[in-house]
């Protein structure tokens, strides 16, 4: 390749060198068949989810299925937005991922920083406990923060102890309270924070800026790629979060759209062109998002995966 | 949620605090600020964490119902489930899940890292394809998946008639629905394990492969020598972090199955679901989600202590 020695190392070490090389032609060849073949294979589901939700009904059922509707029939989508109240469940999944994800950049974020960057007392002592509360599966807490928001005081009829009424149960408060803070993202903001350069907050110090207004005016559009990974997987966690919904959601006018489309499977069992409609329009807006931010969606998992 | 990082213990303090002094306006204006700062992160973490955490410690030992205060049982919840022929079936549901997705997704989702590590065109393309069902709820693609299982109409068994075998009974057969359903979830997470055995793979230095071509290494030799041991430590923790979620696995299962035929497909999680929220028995749900907490503890121990030592190798 004409290249020494040292500059290949240095193209290495400037991570410009990505990996092996397949030579021979007939290799390469057989790369190209293998991913593309495996690659279909994977998408397979999406394009029978999408062909089904576009077919009229008596083709839904022909044996052996067809891979293309024959027309395209909207049809399946009305009926699904209005069937199964899509839009009051989606405005409600809207309500849930987009509180969630604001609660989370705010409150991880100046959490993070203030670990990372700020002196406080007991701060060490409290970032333990961050880091322990990681260690512990959502699934355990599932009773107790039922129990606790049905003995919200002074919340959906109860009184300042907490009892006679429903409390925050089934309200969209108290499906997004608790997920409005994540031990995690304040992990990832503190680990991003550690790296912001610190001259810079001298220099403003020196200028008489308060520490508040360094966070504010100077740290915070620096921190702008680990915000973004956070808010990404914030909001995919809440938008297809399933267990938490289904524990603390007891009627149409909280249920969000995975719960929707549970419900919608039952009551409309065999009505798969409405089902598939309906699961097309759940999965859509992350895929948007995801082919928008692909690359903090692979950066969010390097960090989470591997660095830390 | 990701395990607890060894490099995070590391750098727990990055300037050592000066020893006790008049503070100056500047260390008086970082404490307020700290403390202003972390005052409600804290107390919605002491409230939907820390307290819940005892709190369900507490109730494992009670007998609570829901509709009135807990008693106290003391060690009862925990020898009932000792008996428990569900919950030891959900055991091994869940362990015969893991054992099974698992591996197959680590060997599958290494062999598609190593193949986009190659120099190619339209890596986003492909990336995008693996990656797309990680994207996609947990629900929808169970629901997409019921779908391509549906026994009179489905496309698998569509295929198999194709190929003159005989259709299926997938997530109805006792014998095929656990598999049905681990099958899914190797589809699902693919993507996910591929993107980090990706970066790892993007992190290894060529020269060292360089090296070996001069020495006359197969390809085969070098995937042996170089390759695989320096992704070690990102085996390691791909395997941990996908049992651990194995361990946790229930939307799936709740949507697809329902946990059954009969139980052949009901897990630790979905136990824990039924008796807290479905039977209203929350002592004893309390009390089968600390085992789980116990397992899960154990494995993040594991991963913490072996990553801490393993993390450089070059």
């Amino acid at each position: 390749m004409g290249l020494t020695a040292n500059t290949r190392s240095l193209i290495d070490k400037a991570g410009l060198y990505r990996g092996g090389r397949l030579g021979k032609l007939s290799t390469r060849a057989l790369l190209y068949v293998v991913l593309t073949a495996s690659s279909i294979l994977m998408i397979v589901p999406f394009v029978w989810m999408l062909s089904t939700s576009l077919k009229p009904d008596y083709q839904i059922f022909e044996f052996p299925p067809s891979w293309i509707p024959r027309e395209l029939n909207w049809g399946n989508y009305v009926d699904a937005w209005q069937k199964a109240r899509f839009s009051r469940y989606a405005l409600n999944t809207a309500v849930y991922a987009v509180f969630s994800t604001l609660g989370q950049v705010t409150l991880c974020s100046m959490a993070g920083y203030s670990f990372a960057r700020l002196r406080f007392p007991g701060q060490n002592a409290l970032f333990v406990l961050v880091l322990a509360t990681m260690m512990i599966p959502f699934q355990m807490l599932l009773i107790p923060l039922f129990v606790i928001l049905k003995r919200w005081p002074l919340a959906g009829g109860n009184n300042i102890f907490g009892s006679g009424g429903t409390g925050l149960i089934d309200t969209l408060v108290g499906l997004t309270l608790p997920n409005t803070i994540s031990a995690f993202g304040i992990f990832l903001i503190r680990q991003f924070s550690l790296t912001l350069p610190g001259e810079l907050a001298d220099a403003a110090r020196m200028d008489g800026c308060s520490e508040a207004t360094i966070f504010w005016r100077i740290m915070m559009p620096l921190m702008k790629p680990a915000l973004t990974t956070l808010a990404i997987f914030a909001f995919q966690d809440s938008w297809n979060d399933f267990t938490w919904p289904l524990v603390i959601t007891m009627t149409e006018k909280t249920r969000t759209l995975q719960l929707g489309l549970q419900t919608f499977q039952n009551q409309f069992f065999t009505e798969w062109g409405l089902l598939m409609a309906g699961t097309t329009i759940t999965v859509f807006p992350l895929v948007v998002l995801f082919i928008i931010g692909q690359r903090y969606f692979v950066q969010g998992i390097a960090l989470t995966g591997t660095k830390g | 949620m990701a395990a607890v990082q060894p490099s995070a213990v590391r750098t727990l303090r990055p300037s050592a605090v000066p020893a006790r002094r008049a503070l100056g306006p500047v260390a008086r204006d970082q404490r307020r600020t700290g403390i202003l700062f972390v005052i409600v992160p804290m107390a919605l973490f002491l409230v939907f964490s820390v307290i819940p955490m005892g709190f369900a410690c507490y109730l494992s030992f009670t007998d609570f119902k829901f509709t009135r205060a807990p008693i106290w049982t003391g060690l009862e919840n925990f020898s009932y489930l000792a008996t428990d022929k569900v919950f030891r079936t959900a055991l091994r549901n869940t362990a015969l899940y893991a054992l099974g997705v698992v591996p197959t997704g680590m060997v599958l989702s290494l062999f598609v890292a190593l193949l986009l590590n190659q120099k190619i065109r339209g890596i986003v393309i492909f990336r995008t394809a693996y990656y797309l069902p990680v994207v996609t709820s947990t629900v929808a693609s169970a629901v997409v998946w019921m779908w391509m299982f549906a026994t009179d109409v489905g496309i698998l068994n569509a295929g198999l008639e194709m190929v003159g075998l005989p259709p299926q009974r997938w997530l109805m057969d006792t014998r095929l629905a656990l598999p049905s359903v681990m099958f899914m979830s190797v589809w699902k997470s693919l993507g996910y394990s591929m993107i980090i055995y990706l970066a790892a793979l993007q992190g290894i230095p060529g020269h060292l492969y360089e090296a070996a071509e001069i020495d006359g290494a197969s390809s085969w030799h070098k995937f042996w020598s170089i390759t695989l041991p320096l992704l070690k430590a990102t085996t390691f923790f791909i395997f941990v972090t996908s049992v651990i979620s194995s361990f946790q696995v229930f939307g799936s299962v709740f949507v697809m199955t329902q946990g059954g035929p009969g139980y052949a497909t009901t897990t630790i999680v979905h136990q824990i679901y039924l008796n807290a929220f479905k039977y209203l028995r929350m002592g004893y749900g309390a009390a089968e989600a600390l085992v789980l907490f116990a397992i899960i503890f154990i494995l993040s121990m594991i991963n913490w202590f072996f990553l801490r030592s393993d993390v450089e190798y070059w």
